[in-house]
């Protein structure tokens, strides 16, 4: 082994993204890996939990963590990657606020499982086989992990140092988190590696946002052809780039698409999705409920809207879970 | 954005006052004091008899300099009566006043909670919140703005009359606003004025000249306050003025245009006299009106509908050239420190209770028209002459016509009584009518009217005590009319005919006193009169800096208190002006710019236009700035901070008041 | 687990309620409750804000959150806000926010938006009475408790 320093990668409840984000960063990636010993990632490597179980407590330098926590076996990975590593990250979204799989918050492992292998219009399965933790066939037993009801965000399970935001987490500030990383220059503990402040600022469309926006109509991507220099939200679209963490360049928006929040809120917020849905709500343009009412009609999803990254991560972290309806 | 000093070294003192047996009743101050001492950061905690005492005040200052403290909490009344009061107590230890959260146990707690233990729960979990959010408290310095050396009055009876002189007099300028064409308000309307039964003209119209005269004020008849823009010590208001058709300048007061008018006789119902006579389409609304202009009624006169061939008004006028058909509504715009409202009331509609006939029976009167009635200058030149041309023999006199009775008015309307005496007596004395009063109770306080109620009873007046159940005529067509009432005194029920029925019609908020309201920003109480500041230390101010109030516009008054009101006001006004500048709460609202994205959210979130978009960043004006945070909370990054109510000092409170800390 | 002074050992629950009035009507409304020795539930605990505008969803959040069973906020009367409109701004909000945390599964009644003016004493009395009367039927929201409950999730049960 050779005394560079050490890395680790792992995914928990993720898609893949966050590791193709690694990979996207290119010719950088060559520079890292030729900085740093990568001992352990799953997705790219054949190293295994016990090769992480045998080293030193803290021997990593660093461990990214992407993906939310859903199943026993993720925290349980967390939970010794933390041990082992000096510096634990919260690597994109879902590690960071819960992400898209936090989404699952509004229903529990009952309703799900119903959903996703009894009840959904693409299954069949008439011996309604649902997953188990433990299965004896052929004379073995077979465990997998569990699931939980409540997905949760890496630091609802264990202590995270830093947060690299997106969903995907962009080169530049990868690139930016791997240079701070091994040159030591590190920020306070608890630090999201993105500039504090929201997106707009770095938003090629802000001039033309008028300022006294009134929306007296809420449009979806689909149902307009956006004009790809005025500001979305001046067109109807609900674009949470007020409201999101600025880092990214405003991708989405130079594809014509709204912000959708991935980045998370700035640190000064409490709940991502109640500061969001406060602005948003302020721009309705009308003071009569009934009128009120009719616009915001034209979000027909409230939660995956100002919630779609953030929900385990919010300050109500889940729908309550005696509400939950099972039958669908 | 932190306090400054929040590492576990605040020297945080809390007070719990006792208010006497106030708070120390239903709540148990030496639990709540006991409590509040083992609370994170507090090194004292007392509890104190009375802590707006100078003793109590004292304590703090006291223990700011021995123990060393930072912050205060006092756990008493509410802020709106005591905040002033302990923030000067800890500026004049040292610390910096806004360092101070004050909590209300005793308004939203002992006087509204019997439960000993819930209520002492209460007030600690208050007590808790307000420790945890001092903490967060930043040093902040008052808001001084410069005031507008003049001031508006709106209204021109006697309230506004009286203030507006007032303010003249102390040599600061005043624009009087009136919407009629005269000043003089309901004053001008009474014939004698109780109990001293001088000649209500008499005394009113060299008040009334005055005003005309005064070179500090601008008097502004048929004119109405339409907008209000602006904040205490300079307020835009924006006043419309209808047409006159006539140049005010250039009318004489001659009235020789009123004589010549095409129309012999007046077919309009003359509004001074409540419809009992007519007047003319152009018009003087009384001998003495104030100013001394003619006004031409558009609905009345032919020229607005046909054209008049003749114009002999205008005719008459000659070079003067003070008719002016072509006028129309012109707007003035002006700055004032200060603004007097003296709008004064509507009498109750007496036609709401139909059993007593008003509108039915051309004998019913109600007391403002038996006022035009016996006076000289009125419709009969002080003859009481009824509807029918008899002289009444007997008149009876009901109380609390639209008052103290839960179908209309729950209120008292304090001066119908007294009137209710002056006309018996005047009637009496004119007429040597019988005449009966039905009232529920006499109430004649103050100076001279209990004397002068023994004066009408030695008169010969009869009282009964009843109220009337109904009014209905006598049987055989004799004109007369019945009063049934149940005469409580002797315990039956009495059914005494009369000539003529006078109805003690109430005081009522004039129907447009809600949009006055929205316009000067103003609170109006439960019966929809203004509402004061507080109504005992603070009888003629608003919740709105530099808005006064004078006169019925905040209640029932008779003439001398309303006189005495519009004085205080007038004071009030005065007091402001000549500080020269208003030191105004630090709640303002400021955006921390590099924080702020520029989005713009914020901008259209202020109604004051307090907020603009430079250089890519919001930038607030502090100046213009009212602190309503509307701002603070639409900003979605959380890059705007309210001075004393910032998101880090809520949020404390929140978990204050939930979580043991 | 923090403890709270309101949950008394008593048999009844008694809800705890975060109420935020605005200090020029319904701030003033409560004093005047007070001045005229109505009496009402003990349950709320009043937060002081200028304006029913200052109210962020934050805060509603932050309440249910830390122990909160419901939350209250007063305001002016549509028309007559002492800011001119920042009462319209809370309606707007909390427009918005209903709809939120009903997808969350939070009853419509923890969450109440009055206009009370400045003279509406009675009606401060009313509302207090009737939401905690009300948060008394439906049950502690117990908040918590379920993120307490999250932290110790476990996985399903092995069937027989």
């Amino acid at each position: 082994m050779t005394d560079k320093p050490k890395v680790a990668f792992y995914w928990c409840a993720s898609c893949g993204g966050c590791e193709e984000a690694v990979v996207d960063l290119a010719e950088e990636l060559l520079g890292v890996a030729a900085a740093v010993d990568i001992v352990f990632w799953p997705v790219a490597l054949d190293f295994k939990r016990a090769d992480v179980e045998a080293m030193e407590d803290g021997e990593i330098l660093a461990t990214f963590v992407n993906g939310a926590i859903r199943t026993t076996e993720q925290e349980e990975m967390v939970h010794l990657l933390r041990k082992k590593s000096k510096v634990l990250v919260a690597f994109g979204a879902c590690a960071q606020l819960g992400g898209i799989p936090g989404l699952a918050n509004l229903w529990d492992r009952e309703a799900i499982f119903e959903r996703a292998y009894l009840t959904s219009p693409t299954t069949e399965n008439p011996a309604g086989t649902v997953p188990l933790t433990d299965y004896a066939a052929n004379g073995h037993r077979i465990q997998l992990p569990g699931f939980y009801d409540t997905v949760m965000s890496l630091d609802q399970v264990t202590q995270v140092d830093y947060a690299v935001p997106g969903c995907a987490p962009t080169p530049n500030l990868i690139a930016a988190a791997v240079g701070a990383l091994l040159s030591g220059d590190l920020p306070p503990l608890g630090t999201v590696l993105a500039p504090d402040v929201a997106l707009c600022s770095e938003c090629d469309r802000r001039d033309t946002k008028p300022e006294d926006l009134h929306i007296t109509a809420f449009k979806r991507p689909h149902e307009i052809i956006a004009d790809d220099e005025t500001c979305l939200l001046a067109q109807g679209l609900l674009c949470l780039g007020p409201a999101t963490r600025a880092g990214c360049g405003a991708q989405c928006i130079g594809a014509n698409m709204p912000c959708t929040g991935c980045f998370g809120p700035t640190s000064r917020v409490h709940d991502q999705g109640a500061k969001a849905a406060s602005a948003i709500a302020s721009l309705v343009g009308a003071d009569d409920p009934a009128e009120i009412e009719r616009i915001l009609d034209g979000i027909p999803d409230p939660i995956g809207t100002f919630y779609r990254y953030g929900l385990p991560h919010s300050l109500m972290v889940r729908r309550r879970q005696d509400t939950v309806e099972t039958t669908a | 954005m932190s306090g400054p000093s929040l590492n576990g070294d605040t020297r945080i003192g809390v007070y719990v006052c006792h208010c006497g047996t106030n708070i120390a009743g239903p709540i148990d101050v030496e639990a709540v004091t006991e409590y509040a001492a083992g609370l994170p950061g507090v090194v004292v905690a007392r509890a104190y008899k009375y802590m707006c005492s100078d003793p109590g005040q004292e304590l703090i200052t006291h223990d700011i300099l021995e123990e060393g403290l930072d912050r205060v909490v006092v756990a008493s009344c509410s802020p709106s009566l005591h905040e002033e009061t302990f923030r000067r107590a800890v500026a004049k230890g040292g610390v910096n006043p806004y360092l101070f959260q004050m909590v209300n146990i005793r308004e939203h707690g002992s006087w509204v909670h019997d439960d000993v233990e819930m209520a002492t729960a209460k007030a600690k979990d208050l007590v808790r919140a307000g420790v945890a959010r001092v903490r967060f408290h930043r040093p902040l310095e008052p808001r001084r703005v410069p005031v507008d050396g003049s001031a508006m009055v709106v209204g021109g009876g006697i309230a506004g009359i009286h203030a507006a002189l007032t303010l003249a007099n102390a040599g600061k300028h005043v624009y009087l606003v009136e919407r009629e064409p005269t000043i003089g308000g309901h004053m001008a309307q009474f014939d004698k004025t109780f109990p001293t039964l001088d000649c209500a003209a008499c005394i009113l119209t060299p008040k009334m000249t005055q005003v005309r005269n005064h070179p500090n004020i601008t008097l502004w008849t048929m004119a109405e306050v339409v907008e209000v823009d602006g904040f205490v010590g300079a307020y835009r208001v924006k006043v419309r003025h209808e047409p006159r058709f006539i140049i005010e300048d250039a009318c004489v007061g001659c009235l020789e245009c009123i004589d010549v008018c095409v129309f012999r006789n007046g077919k309009t119902p003359d509004e001074f006299n409540l419809g009992l006579s007519k007047r003319k389409p152009i018009y003087i609304p009384f001998p003495q009106a104030v100013p001394q202009v003619v006004v031409i009624d558009p609905e009345a006169c032919i020229e607005f509908r046909a054209g008049c061939r003749k114009k002999t008004c205008v005719e008459v006028c000659a070079d003067r050239n003070a008719i002016d058909f072509q006028q129309v509504a012109t707007f003035d715009e002006v700055e004032v420190g200060t603004i007097v409202l003296a709008t004064g009331f509507k009498t109750f509609d007496a036609g709401r209770i139909p059993y007593y006939g008003y509108g039915r029976y051309d004998n019913v009167y109600t007391a403002l028209e038996v006022e035009r009635l016996v006076n000289a200058a009125g419709p009969t030149t002080g003859e009481v002459v009824l509807r029918d041309g008899r002289t009444p023999q007997s008149v009876g006199i009901i109380h609390c016509v639209g008052s103290r009775d839960e179908n209309t008015n729950t209120h008292c309307s304090r001066v119908c009584c007294m009137y209710s005496l002056k006309l018996a007596h005047l009637m009496k004395e004119k007429t040597g009518a019988e005449v009966y009063n039905f009232y529920i109770d006499m109430r004649t306080p103050g100076k001279g009217m209990e004397e002068f109620y023994n004066r009408v009873g030695s008169e010969g007046v009869h009282f009964i005590r009843g109220k009337v159940g109904d009014v209905y005529p006598e049987a055989g067509d004799t004109g007369r009319l019945v009063l049934q009432a149940e005469d409580t005194l002797l315990g039956r029920i009495r059914k005494i005919p009369v000539d003529m029925v006078v109805l003690a019609t109430g005081i009522e908020p004039q129907s447009d006193a809600e949009d006055v309201r929205r316009l000067f920003n103003i609170t109006c109480s439960a019966g929809g009169f203004f509402m004061e500041r507080h109504p005992k230390l603070a009888p003629v101010s608003t919740f709105t800096d530099g808005v006064f109030l004078a006169g019925t516009c905040q209640g029932p008054r008779d003439i001398p208190d309303t006189v005495a009101q519009a004085g205080a006001a007038a004071a009030e006004a005065l007091a402001l002006i000549d500080a020269g500048s208003i030191l105004l709460e630090p709640n303002t609202a400021f955006v921390s710019a590099e924080d702020c994205s520029g989005c713009k959210t914020c901008i259209g979130m202020c109604p004051y236009q307090a907020i603009a978009h430079i250089d890519g960043k919001a930038v607030i004006n502090e100046v213009l700035c009212k602190g309503c945070g509307t701002c603070v909370a639409a900003c979605p990054s959380g890059a705007i901070h309210q001075n004393l109510f910032d998101d880090d000092e809520i949020f404390e409170e929140i978990l204050g008041v939930l979580i043991h800390a | 687990m923090p403890e709270t002074t309101t949950d008394t050992s008593s048999n009844g629950f008694e809800p705890r309620i975060v109420a935020f009035f605005c200090n020029w009507c319904t701030y003033l409304a409560a004093d005047l409750a007070g001045t005229s020795r109505m009496k009402y539930a003990p349950n709320a605990r009043v937060i002081r804000v200028m304006c029913s505008g200052r109210v962020d969803p934050q805060f509603v959040l932050e309440a249910l959150a830390n122990g909160a069973d419901g939350v209250l906020i007063g305001g002016c009367h549509p028309g007559d806000c002492h800011y001119q409109e920042g009462n319209y701004k809370a309606l707007r909000r909390f427009k918005l926010l209903q709809r939120m945390v009903a997808d969350l599964g939070v009853e419509e009644e923890r969450l109440r938006l009055e206009w009370i003016s400045a003279a509406e004493a009675d009606r401060v009395r009313v509302v207090m009475d009737e939401m905690t009367d009300q948060l008394r039927r439906l049950g502690p929201f117990r908040h918590e408790e379920a993120v307490m409950a999250i932290a110790a999730q476990q996985p399903q049960e092995v069937p027989v």
